[in-house]
């Protein structure tokens, strides 16, 4: 792992720091005198964050203006390379990271028809995630910041995931096409589509993905309280597994959905695991080994196991436990909001088990785009255009925390 | 070296892990216990109970999709998975000289993918599922140097 500063061959340098389009937007710069961002007396309106993310699989950058307008979101996937391992290899993710910095970078800003002196600001994912690969993004961000005296901040990746509610679906396709999410109550919204706001805090938001299973209270920017977490397997992960155990491909959730969706859940019930009374903390290994032994039994009486019918059974499981507590959480905070985000926030039987029960509830549930759910750096620089605005910077010491934790905060200080 | 082995029969994931806590009352700094098994046998399982016994609060999720996570209780505790690396040149990029031969305890699932890299000292466990018993797992120890020896011979000695 190279820590040294990467060369920038991109837009050479230019004294304009930022778009001086007079657009105002009363929404955003209440602060008199000035935008947070770009300092006293500079009332441009149009702020550009440059996002970055290496947390894991993806080498990903994207351009999002005023924390809402996706102008470019670009994601080099790795997933083709770890397939024919069957995970993530983490030598073969740095190096790759490496390779893929540049040309995203560049990519990313070309899409957006900008050049490095139309960013306001830079924002990097700074963690939980693997060191090294955290680390190819964060030295890239410190070095690109500090090259053009850009504000850099990093983020927290569960939070960045939050944020992609936030993001306007710039480039959503045939008004969201057979994807059972379109039938998920979005208030206010053109082409049902409208993306949550800061006036629709405190919410509740579930985060589901590969490495986590995390029931977050957001009261408002910055001001986040874990209510739950898993306690074995994340959710992704039991997806994954099971996925691993029933001879199916990397990575096992897209694999499982698309099996369900032609199967019969009752024909294989499988345990939910609902912990003590009101707790709102996750297991998912219980599952992972009642699949296991299902697959087991079949083979021991020479019959094939009906693939669809138990992934059906899976996703249900797991879908029901995700619905049931987040709705107990949102119930018991007196919220009205439910976010969901992730990786596994793209599961189809997710998004439709959690429509419906919003009908039931009367509780409003906002979920990205499938796109969005995965991981990218439009979430990241949009996370990072709200904690700049707040006043948020990096330290010049920034350094990549593998096990960050929500709420913590190390390596930034506040600007007044 | 391999030295004393023995093995027994858990009849629940609530045993497994109240014999990994025992377990874990007997670890000193720069014990390391190798976990090996077929998927859901039961390491994860095994380990939080180890990690209890170290004194870890809190949950100690499974390390599958992080490889890594770190913990502390009396002593420090790292718990590795090897679940999704190909092989020991993958545990190589993480560090791992630092937390194997650091102060703390260190906990290796899948630890079959990266046996070339374990300390020569160490504890081998290997879980297996046994069939038409669900819930059941035998789990079998072996010593591999002196320092696995006298553990182990501690844990057979509260054990029966």
């Amino acid at each position: 792992m190279t820590r040294s500063r990467p060369s920038l061959p991109l837009a050479p340098p230019s004294p304009r720091l930022i778009q001086w389009v007079w657009r105002p937007d009363p929404r955003l710069w209440r602060v008199p005198g000035g935008s947070p961002i770009l300092g006293r007396g500079v009332t441009a309106t149009a702020v550009r964050i440059l996002g970055i993310e290496t947390s894991c699989d993806e080498t990903a950058a994207a351009v999002v203006e005023d924390g809402r307008r996706i102008l470019s979101d670009v994601v080099a996937s790795q997933t083709d390379l770890h397939a024919r391992y069957g995970g993530v290899v983490p030598e073969l993710a740095s190096r790759r990271h490496l390779e893929c910095i540049l040309p995203v970078v560049q990519e990313a800003l070309s899409r957006a028809g900008l050049g490095l002196a139309g960013l306001d600001g830079v924002a990097v994912t700074y963690g939980p995630g693997l060191v090294g690969a955290l680390l190819v993004g964060v030295s890239f961000a410190k070095g690109l910041a500090e090259a053009r005296g850009l504000p850099l901040v990093g983020v927290n990746h569960l939070e960045a995931h939050i944020y992609a509610n936030f993001l306007e679906d710039a480039r959503a396709e045939g008004g969201g096409s057979a994807d059972a999410g379109a039938a998920v109550p979005r208030p206010g919204g053109r082409d049902g589509g409208a993306c949550f706001s800061s006036d629709a805090w405190p919410c509740v938001a579930l985060v589901v993905s590969g490495g986590h299973a995390d029931l977050v209270y957001v009261e408002g920017h910055g001001r986040l309280e874990l209510l739950g977490r898993t306690r074995d397997d994340a959710a992704g992960e039991a997806f994954d597994k099971s996925a691993r155990a029933m001879g199916l491909g990397y990575p096992g959730g897209p694999e499982v959905d698309r099996l369900a969706a032609r199967g019969d859940a009752s024909q294989v019930p499988l345990p939910r695991a609902f912990l003590e009374e009101g707790s709102l903390d996750f297991s998912f290994s219980g599952l992972k080994t009642a699949v296991l032994v299902y697959l087991d039994r079949c083979r021991r009486r020479g019959r094939e196991p009906p693939l669809a019918d138990l992934c059906a059974g899976l996703q249900q499981a797991v879908v029901d436990v995700l619905v049931e507590k987040a709705f107990a959480a949102a119930r018991a905070r007196r919220v009205r909001r439910i976010l969901l985000a992730g990786g596994v926030a793209a599961n189809r039987g997710l998004r439709a088990a959690f429509g419906q029960r919003a009908r039931r509830e009367g509780v409003e549930v906002f979920i990205p785009p499938a796109r969005l759910c995965t991981d990218n750096a439009a979430m990241v620089a949009c996370a990072g255009y709200y904690r700049l605005e707040r006043g948020v910077r990096a330290e010049a010491s920034l350094d990549a925390v593998a096990d960050l934790g929500l709420g913590s905060d190390p390596y930034h200080r506040l600007e007044g | 070296m391999i030295g004393l082995a023995f093995s027994l029969e858990s009849p629940s994931p609530e045993r497994t892990q109240d014999l990994g806590r025992r377990l874990g009352s007997l670890l000193g700094p720069g014990d390391l216990v190798a976990l090996v098994g077929p998927l859901g046998a039961g390491k994860t399982c095994l380990a939080q109970g180890v990690l209890s016994g170290l004194g870890v609060a809190g949950p100690a999720p499974s390390p599958s999709f992080v490889l890594i996570r770190e913990h502390r209780g009396r002593l420090p505790a790292y718990h590795f998975d090897a679940f999704r690396l190909e092989g020991p040149q993958d545990l190589q990029d993480l560090g791992y000289e630092e937390y194997f031969y650091g102060p703390g305890v260190v906990l290796v699932e899948w630890a079959d993918r990266v046996a070339e890299l374990l300390p020569p000292d160490h504890l081998w466990v290997e879980l297996e599922l046994l069939p038409e018993r669900e819930r059941a797992r035998r789990v079998t120890f072996s010593a591999r140097g002196p320092r696995s020896q006298r553990i182990l011979e501690e844990l057979k000695r509260i054990c029966w």
